[in-house]
């Protein structure tokens, strides 16, 4: 889904290739992971069919990169919306952190002892981050790693709040009893 | 690395409020060492035992290996003058006095000629972005601006450690990340020691390593986000 809209983001500058995508989109979003080849023409593919994109050009010789793409009117208005749209808030991303605590709980085992052990991995991968972000060679490379710094900043605010409030939850998590039994 | 500063089973009680509860903590020279916890752990008070800003009524500081918490007033303002230096909160700058007179003040009270001061301080404008600002009062001077000016006070004389209280604390998150590359780089070129006391963990993530206090009792036998060597 992203994808296409980050081809079609691409192709909004002006017509390319599908090898010129696949350079462009891993210089800016690969990091993680490179786009495969095969998922390039397979999106520009659905693309075309859509009406989202045309070829403007087909070159001589073989291989699916003698086309040259271009991004139509429709492509822009789909564009435009996808953008102007909020994306769905996700909290839940790091919601087996909370499972944890819940069940060290209802086993008698130690939540403290998990929060402080994820805070400690989450301190480091923090720090990692900040390296990372200080050697970065473009305001997009650090915008990236600060995003991921913001979001671990946030899991560990909920795991200091969380654990001001473990014995009032441990309390919780003792008393309910189990509805199937009443 | 060698130990710079050492605070050995520090207890510090205000009325009935015990503040800390045998809190121990190395700091290596050369090391960023950032100090967490929650709001009333303790952080506070641990530094400004290990700065000398605070009396323990148990246990001891070392600096350099050579105990310092039972030193009379005068001796440990010395050291504070000297090799200590401080960045709090919001700045403490003197309002009165323009910036690079703010940088120069723990030069001139340590006895150095005011054009040797001024001449000392001056270079520290250019090194921290403040270009053009040095005559303008704290009032006059942004949030960060006035935090870099804190900096370089507390790092004009020198010092072997500095201590810093919250030093992010009253700026949005770009200045933060400003001040607290400045300070990390000024730190390592000179080989200073950083002991900073901060709830954010993306200050703390600026440091080698950090400690965590809860109850008042160092975290800590645990050194949590180690850098690895």
């Amino acid at each position: 889904m992203t994808v296409s809209y980050a081809l079609l983001g691409l192709l909004k500058g002006s017509s390319r290739h599908g090898y010129d995508l696949k350079r462009s989109y891993d210089r800016r979003f690969g990091e993680v992971k490179p786009i495969r080849f095969g998922q390039v023409y397979r999106t520009l593919s659905q693309l075309e069919r859509d009406g989202r994109v045309e070829v403007v050009g087909v070159e001589a010789g073989s291989g699916p990169d003698r086309k040259r793409y271009s991004i139509t009117s429709e492509g822009v208005t789909d564009l435009d919306t996808w953008l102007g749209e909020p994306e769905e808030p996700q909290p839940h991303r790091q919601s087996v952190l909370f499972t944890k605590v819940v069940v060290a709980l209802l086993s008698g085992r130690s939540a403290e002892h998990f929060l402080d052990v994820q805070r400690a991995r989450h301190l480091d991968a923090m720090k990692a981050l900040t390296t990372a972000r200080r050697n970065a060679a473009t305001t997009q490379d650090a915008l990236l790693a600060d995003f991921q710094l913001f979001h671990l900043e946030a899991d560990l605010r909920w795991i200091d709040h969380t654990e001001s409030r473990l014995a009032a939850l441990a309390e919780e998590v003792r008393d309910v009893p189990d509805p199937r039994r009443r | 690395m060698s130990q710079i500063l050492a605070g050995d089973d520090l207890h510090k009680s205000f009325g009935l409020t015990r503040a800390l509860r045998g809190a121990s903590i190395v700091l290596d020279e050369g090391e960023v060492v950032a100090v967490m916890g929650p709001s009333g752990s303790g952080k506070s008070t641990l530094l400004h035992c290990l700065a000398g800003l605070l009396t323990p009524d148990r246990g001891e500081v070392r600096f350099a290996g050579r105990r310092i918490d039972d030193l009379p007033d005068r001796e440990r303002t010395h050291l504070r003058r000297t090799v200590f230096g401080f960045v709090f909160q919001f700045g403490q700058l003197v309002p009165e006095l323009p910036a690079v007179e703010n940088i120069a003040l723990p030069l001139l009270l340590a006895g150095r000629r005011r054009r040797q001061a001024l001449a000392a301080a001056a270079p520290w404008l250019s090194r921290l972005g403040l270009d053009g600002v040095g005559e303008r009062l704290p009032g006059e001077l942004s949030g960060g601006q006035g935090q870099r000016v804190a900096m370089a006070r507390a790092l004009v004389a020198n010092p072997r450690v500095v201590f810093a209280d919250e030093p992010t604390g009253s700026l949005d998150s770009v200045a933060a990340d400003e001040v607290m590359e400045l300070l990390v780089d000024a730190a390592r070129e000179h080989g200073t020691s950083v002991l900073m006391v901060t709830h954010e963990p993306r200050v703390a993530a600026w440091a080698d390593r950090t400690v965590l206090v809860r109850d008042g009792v160092d975290a800590l036998g645990q050194r949590l986000g180690m850098a690895s060597p």
